[in-house]
């Protein structure tokens, strides 16, 4: 990236609604069961705090939510507290898009770091596309394809 | 999007190799693309397309430019598929949950 950003893009279509979906991405009985047991704490107001809770407790990143537009786009700040080598990569940003498609919807979600070469996306709570596989299946026929977060 | 065009799109080496050159350096332009690339632009937008189709990549105009950037869900999709096979979660709470989702949702 010539700029120093590391940029990731994740893209998946889900059958389900704009609202179910924002709903699985927002409301912690739905993310305890795709995301590892992880809740997100927050109010979903623009310029309110948010935390990732996993657990036992331990909390490991957090931020503000920039933008908040249910059920079409949510954006976080996001600061990483756990892993200090992923910490010192600095203030990410997160964008989550929903555009409804032909009976499913397309999440997208844009994830960038200003650091070049960043590890952060990959390494957080197991990984962007593992969550959203487990999002998908969950909504799609009702069950997670993994239980647990797999080690690494 | 069908598992299909995922595997059709991941059985030509040459769309291998770009997906190997995103994995190395995300978000590169057609024209870093074809750098080091014996083929013409035309060849390789053919590919990028083949990729796309699958939701291998995902493009996205920044400025004037437009990006392509890996997408590893589908990879994931797949291996979750077969994984999920030996590991079946049986969770009261999400039999309830397909239930209600499925009212009113077309599933095959």
């Amino acid at each position: 990236m010539t700029d120093g950003i590391s940029r990731f893009v994740y893209v998946t279509y889900i059958r389900t609604t704009p609202e179910e979906l924002w709903a699985a991405l927002t409301q912690p009985e739905f993310t305890k069961q795709y995301w590892f047991g992880v809740t997100l704490e927050t109010d979903w107001k623009a310029g309110s705090p948010w935390k990732m809770v996993l657990p036992d407790g331990l909390v490991t990143d957090e931020g503000e939510v920039a933008e908040c537009d249910p059920p079409r786009r949510l954006a976080l700040r996001w600061r990483h507290l756990w892993r200090p080598e992923l910490a010192a990569e600095g203030e990410a940003f997160c964008v989550i898009e929903l555009e409804p498609l032909e009976g499913a919807v397309k999440l997208t979600i844009n994830h960038s770091i200003p650091h070049p070469g960043a590890k952060l996306i990959e390494a957080v709570g197991g990984g962007w596309p593992r969550i959203l596989s487990n999002l998908k299946s969950l909504l799609e026929t009702g069950q997670v394809v993994l239980k647990s977060k797999p080690a690494g | 999007m069908s598992m299909d065009a995922v595997f059709r799109a991941l059985a030509d080496p040459v769309r291998r190799r770009l997906l190997d050159r995103l994995h190395a350096r995300n978000g590169q332009t057609l024209g870093e693309l074809c750098e080091g690339l014996d083929m013409t632009r035309q060849a390789v937008t053919k590919h990028l397309a083949v990729l796309e189709a699958a939701n291998l990549v995902v493009s996205q105009k920044r400025g004037r430019e437009k990006l392509h950037f890996i997408n590893p869900v589908p990879i994931n999709d797949i291996a979750g598929r077969w994984i999920g096979k030996f590991d079946a979660p049986r969770l009261a709470a999400l039999a309830e949950l397909k239930r209600k989702l499925e009212e009113g949702n077309g599933h095959d």
